[in-house]
């Protein structure tokens, strides 16, 4: 392999077969490095208790508690960028076929981008944005500190302890995927 | 009695610079989360419409490694780099809280088109918008923080 090909294999898409496992081998490597469980929403405790909330879910030390998982976070923003802004994929994103055309009956366009063009500081200040995003980022919050984990900590690390509640957890997270996409979805973009 | 106060008053520096490593390894997580392309929203349409494969493929292979590290961990007790023993806690054995929370999450999960790896990975990205997403996020989980005496678990 010369240089050039493999800067072209960082710059493009990696398949699930490849993508999959690499994800799956941070749950060895935070145990490895420190003994930590793999989670990504206990940062919005974190935060919380950062911020001064004064509530008792969030009177514990988090320099102590969440240092780490801070870092971890603040590491995803930095590898993002990294993978994203300068080894971005040049073909921009291709999305499937069957799924543009039901999209579109939305009236939402494919374009290349990571999201539609609702999610950005224009679209902020609409109903429609207002409810994808305000109204979804608080549905993610409260969901997460309420079922204790998100897809990292229940779905992937969760499901590979064998935890009963991770399952239950990743099917409530499945059935209002699933009603956010079929009526949620369709009754928002049709305001 | 001393020993102890002069090492709680060495912590906050050395605390940071010892967990450096956990920055390197989001830095690793984050990497494959957008060559995966899970952060985007189109991929999490195509898994709520079981139309492609692709964010099965990544989480069921995800899930197996994840699995079959573990065993080998377990099974050759193998200690953290540091010599530490390795071991996970396991949930709470109360169901409510987990299908409950699991919909609230799930429903803004397809609404945002991002759960919390990528909302940060988004934002790494230069999409500054999910910095509103976050924020509302950190809202969500303060107003459970609130409530969470009234609420069943």
């Amino acid at each position: 392999m010369n240089a050039m090909s493999v800067l072209h294999y960082l710059q493009e898409p990696w398949p699930w077969y490849i993508a999959g496992p690499l994800i799956g081998l941070t749950v060895p490597l935070l145990l490895l490095l420190g003994n930590k469980d793999f989670g990504v929403s206990s940062n919005l405790r974190h935060m919380c208790s950062a911020l001064g909330s004064k509530a008792r879910f969030f009177s514990y030390d988090w320099r102590k508690e969440g240092a780490w998982n801070l870092l971890f976070f603040l590491g995803i923003c930095l590898g993002a960028f990294v993978a994203g802004v300068l080894l971005a994929n040049p073909e921009g994103l291709s999305v499937a076929q069957s799924t543009t055309q039901s999209l579109s009956t939305l009236g939402i366009t494919t374009n290349g981008h990571l999201a539609p063009d609702i999610f950005s500081w224009a679209g902020l200040f609409s109903l429609k944005g207002l409810l994808l995003m305000i109204g979804g980022g608080l549905l993610i919050g409260f969901g997460t500190a309420y079922a204790g984990g998100c897809t990292s900590g229940h779905s992937i690390l969760g499901l590979a302890n064998f935890q009963l509640p991770s399952l239950v957890a990743t099917l409530g997270f499945f059935i209002g995927g699933l009603v956010s996409t079929h009526f949620l979805l369709p009754f928002i973009f049709k305001l | 009695m001393a020993s102890i106060q002069v090492k709680t008053a060495a912590r906050p520096a050395s605390l940071v610079l010892g967990q450096i490593k956990f920055l390197a390894a989001g830095l690793y997580f984050g990497f494959v989360l957008v060559k995966a392309e899970v952060l985007s929203w189109y991929r999490i349409q195509e898994m709520f419409r079981f139309q492609t494969f692709h964010m099965y493929g990544v989480i069921g292979t995800a899930v197996l490694v994840a699995a079959l590290s573990l065993w080998l961990l377990r099974r050759f007790k193998v200690k953290t780099f540091d010599s530490q023993d390795i071991s996970l806690k396991p949930k709470a054995p109360t169901y409510f809280r987990y299908i409950s929370g699991g919909i609230l999450f799930g429903l803004g999960w397809a609404l945002t088109g991002a759960c919390p790896g990528p909302i940060a990975a988004l934002i790494g990205t230069g999409s500054s918008v999910f910095l509103v997403v976050l924020a509302s996020a950190v809202a969500g989980t303060w107003l459970y923080g609130i409530l969470r005496p009234k609420l069943p678990h």
